[in-house]
C-alpha cells in the first residue's frame, strides 16, 4: 500500500498540496504548529493514498515523501 | 517500504529559506533530481543568481559559483569553454536575466553557447521587495507601480522566449510553469531535454519557468497558482519556441 509521510518540521504550511492536487483529497493543514510556527500538512487517511506523487511534485521544500 | 518519491541526492539537507508557496523550491527539486538521474552531479557547475535564490549554492549538492548580478551566461560561457567536460547550468530570475543581464543572455544565445539556462519568471522583483520587473504584466500592481503597470510610462513587459526566438542561434527555447502537477511534469521533461542537449553538445538551451511569488503578489499560495493559470499564462503562453532537434528531423 502506498503511504505519504509529511516531514512536519520541514513543512512551511503553504497548502499547495492541500488544494485540488491530491486526487483522493487526503491532505489538509493541521491545527497544531511546528517549531517554525507553521501549520504543517497532515494526512487524513493514508489507506486511500494511490502513490501518484503529485503532492511530492508540487511541494517546494520537499517536505513530502511517498513510500510503497 | 520502498521510497517512491523523496528528497533527491542533488539537494543538500539545508532548509531552504524561501517564503511558503514559492516556486523556487519546486524547480530546485527537479534540478536536484536530474543531476542524479543523468549522473552528472560530480561534474556539474551551477551558477547562482542575484535574487531570492542567491543562496542556491547552499541548496544544490554540486559545485556552485555566485557571479555578479546578471552575468550568469557570461560566466557559464567561460567555464564551459575552459572545461568542456563540465556540465554548466545557470539558474536566474527575471531581475537577474531580463533586467541587468539582458545583454549577456542575448549574446550567449546569439553565439549558441553550449550551456543550459533556467529562467524563473515570477513577474516581479522578489528579494528587493516586490518592485516592478521587466516581466511585470500591464496593469499589475507592484511597490513601484501602485496603480498597476502603466504602459505609457513604464512600457511593455519583455517576453524573453519570444525575444530570443528572433535570433538564429538558440537550439532550444521553451516556456513552462510550476503551478500544477501537469505543468510540473512538463517542466521536468523540458529541463531534461535542456540538460541532455548540453551533454550532446547541441548548444544553447533555455527553459523559462512561470513561478509563484505569493508574498509579493499579495495573494495566498493557492490564489497564486490560480493567478498563473488565469492571468499569467494568457500573457506568457506556454510551449516550445524553438526546438532545432524537431526542425532538423
Amino acid at each position: 500500500m502506498p503511504q505519504v509521510k509529511i516531514l512536519e518540521e520541514v513543512c512551511k504550511g503553504c497548502g499547495l498540496c492541500c488544494d485540488d492536487v491530491c486526487p483522493v483529497n487526503i491532505l489538509i493543514l493541521a491545527n497544531r504548529i511546528n517549531s517554525s510556527g507553521y501549520h504543517p500538512a497532515e494526512v487524513t487517511d493514508n489507506t486511500k493514498c494511490t502513490g501518484c506523487g503529485y503532492c511530492f511534485k508540487i511541494c517546494p521544500e520537499p517536505a513530502i515523501e511517498v513510500y510503497k | 517500504m520502498k521510497q517512491l518519491f523523496g528528497r533527491p541526492q542533488g539537494l543538500t539537507d539545508v532548509l531552504q529559506r524561501y517564503c511558503p508557496g514559492c516556486g523556487h523550491g519546486i524547480v530546485h527539486r527537479i534540478i536536484g533530481d536530474l543531476l542524479v538521474k543523468l549522473d552528472i552531479r560530480e561534474r556539474a557547475v551551477g551558477i547562482a543568481p542575484v535574487g531570492c535564490s542567491v543562496f542556491a549554492d547552499e541548496y544544490f549538492n554540486c559545485d556552485m559559483i555566485q557571479p555578479p548580478h546578471g552575468r550568469g551566461p557570461a560566466v557559464s560561457t567561460g567555464i564551459k569553454r575552459a572545461r568542456p567536460d563540465c556540465f554548466v547550468f545557470s539558474y536566474q530570475g527575471d531581475g537577474d536575466l531580463a533586467a541587468i543581464g539582458t545583454a549577456e543572455i542575448v549574446h550567449a544565445a546569439a553565439r549558441n553557447e553550449n550551456i543550459t539556462i533556467i529562467f524563473i519568471n515570477n513577474a516581479i522583483f522578489g528579494m528587493t521587495g516586490g518592485q516592478l520587473a521587466p516581466t511585470t504584466l500591464p496593469g499589475m500592481r507592484s511597490t513601484t507601480s501602485v496603480q498597476g503597470r502603466d504602459i505609457k510610462t513604464q512600457g511593455y513587459p519583455i517576453k524573453v522566449c519570444e525575444l530570443l526566438a528572433g535570433l538564429d542561434g538558440p537550439h532550444y527555447l521553451v516556456r513552462t510553469a510550476v503551478n500544477a502537477p501537469k505543468n510540473i511534469i512538463a517542466t521536468e521533461k523540458a529541463l531534461k531535454t535542456a540538460f541532455v542537449n548540453q551533454l550532446e553538445n547541441k548548444g544553447f538551451s533555455m527553459v523559462e519557468i512561470l513561478s509563484m511569488c505569493p508574498t509579493n503578489w499579495g495573494l495566498t499560495p493557492i490564489q497564486s497558482k490560480k493567478w498563473i493559470d488565469d492571468t499569467m499564462i494568457k500573457y506568457y503562453p506556454l510551449g516550445e519556441y524553438r526546438n532545432r532537434a524537431k526542425e532538423e528531423r
